[in-house]
């Protein structure tokens, strides 16, 4: 039947990526069990829409539909983070080396850089995940996020310093120098 | 290069997302400016903790089974399911309007309840256009492009009509797959607002104009011609109305 051969291609192409959806889901969710949830009803619209997909990379285009399924889903919620609205433009990058609090890093534990990530706003969070952990270029990232790739590259300039100066404060209260 | 240049291209650097030429230069000024290399440094040392902390998240075991399962339900695309989907509708209910439905089917009265689901799929098909960069298959503000692409893909030929002169400009076509059926999207603009035109031709009588409102997209429906028109667009009621009135006007 032409519908369980549907099925089956569709769990062939695009199963294969559930890890790359859970971790992504799982970073702007929070936690286990919403990031499961949000997993399943994204693959649940991936099917439906999977007729229309016309090839191309099938893990940019489930982590398309995870990430979209995520930010309604944190809409809907109310959550802070996304009723302050993001500015993209609130100043342009400082110069680092102009910067006397730069410390400079030398144990990252994985406790700290964790929360570090968690503490991000999501628009931060999600381009750390995105490069870092999914290792996806700025092209595939602009397309998943749907913005520009100058403001790809912009987002992750901002992302880092904010999780370098995170990391910086917690030094600097533990003593550590 | 100098440092705000350098601090600049820094992170794309870091991500080697730079071309030759800068990427040179970066490396060329960071054998010679000490501040900078640090703070390079500095980032790159993030970027290894990230990495090397396992914080990739596991996924559960679980889950797979739970979507596979989840996904060969959906496909059981029964009668009954279909209705059931339908907000306050019990079980029991549905299978008793199941039952007099069919009932009425065989007596080629009622028409099957297909408006609601269709309705929804085709305001996902616009949604999904705009999210996952995928809004034309032939990307022109051409007519005479965009028309003849559709020979040889799809069993009817759509109309096409030019209103760029009327503040509509084309952005091109793609093919969607709603309600089993290849059909044909006609992608125009107002400003910033996309507008998706579906359009197959028609299986049923024509059918009044019709106008609603779903999720916040405006959505009319008219036929003409033999064809099933679906304007889809987050533009105010108005300016859609407008724009349907001069492709009814111009096909």
């Amino acid at each position: 039947m032409q519908e369980r051969n549907q099925r089956l291609r569709f769990e062939q192409l695009i199963l294969q990526h559930l890890d790359a959806a859970y971790n992504l889901a799982r970073w702007l969710t929070h936690n286990d069990q919403d990031a499961q949830d949000m997993v399943q009803e994204a693959c649940l619209r991936a099917f439906r829409f999977f007729p229309g997909f016309r090839g191309g990379d099938s893990r940019i285009w489930l982590l398309t539909i995870v990430r979209n399924t995520c930010y309604t889903w944190l809409q809907q919620r109310r959550l802070d983070e996304l009723t302050t609205p993001f500015d993209e433009e609130i100043h342009d990058i400082e110069s680092d080396t102009l910067n006397p609090e730069m410390l400079h890093l030398r144990r990252i534990d994985q406790q700290k850089i964790r929360e570090g990530i968690e503490s991000l706003p999501v628009e931060f969070r999600e381009v750390i995940v995105l490069r870092e952990l999914e290792e996806l270029s700025y092209k595939d990232i602009s397309i998943i996020i749907h913005v520009p790739l100058g403001t790809v590259m912009s987002r992750l300039a901002r992302a880092r310093k904010q999780l370098q100066r995170y990391l910086a404060d917690q030094m600097n209260e533990e003593g550590i120098q | 290069m100098n440092c705000p240049e350098t601090q600049r291209l820094l992170h794309a650097y870091l991500d080697a997302e730079l071309d030759m030429a800068d990427t040179l230069e970066i490396e060329r000024h960071l054998e010679t400016c000490t501040a900078c290399l640090e703070t390079y440094n500095d980032y790159q040392a993030i970027r290894t903790a990230i990495k090397a902390n396992s914080l990739y998240f596991q996924t559960p075991e679980t889950l797979q089974k739970r979507v596979r399962s989840s996904i060969r339900k959906a496909n059981q695309t029964t009668f009954i399911s279909r209705v059931t989907s339908w907000p306050g509708i019990s079980i029991a209910a549905a299978l008793i309007i199941g039952v007099s439905l069919a009932l009425l089917l065989a007596h080629s009265i009622f028409t099957p309840p297909q408006d609601t689901y269709l309705q929804q799929a085709i305001l996902d098909g616009h949604v999904r256009s705009l999210m996952a960069n995928h809004l034309v298959d032939v990307p022109s503000s051409n007519q005479h492009t965009v028309k003849p692409w559709f020979n040889g893909k799809l069993d009817f030929s759509p109309p096409v009509v030019d209103l760029t002169s009327q503040g509509f400009p084309l952005v091109g076509g793609r093919l969607d797959y709603l309600d089993n059926k290849e059909v044909a999207v006609i992608v125009y603009k107002r400003r910033e607002h996309v507008i998706n035109l579906f359009i197959w031709p028609t299986t049923q009588s024509a059918s009044d104009e019709m106008d609603t409102t779903l999720q916040g997209y405006h959505m009319i429906r008219w036929t003409k011609a033999g064809m099933t028109y679906w304007a889809v667009s987050d533009l105010n009621q108005d300016e859609l109305r407008t724009f349907i009135r001069l492709v009814q006007n111009s096909s």
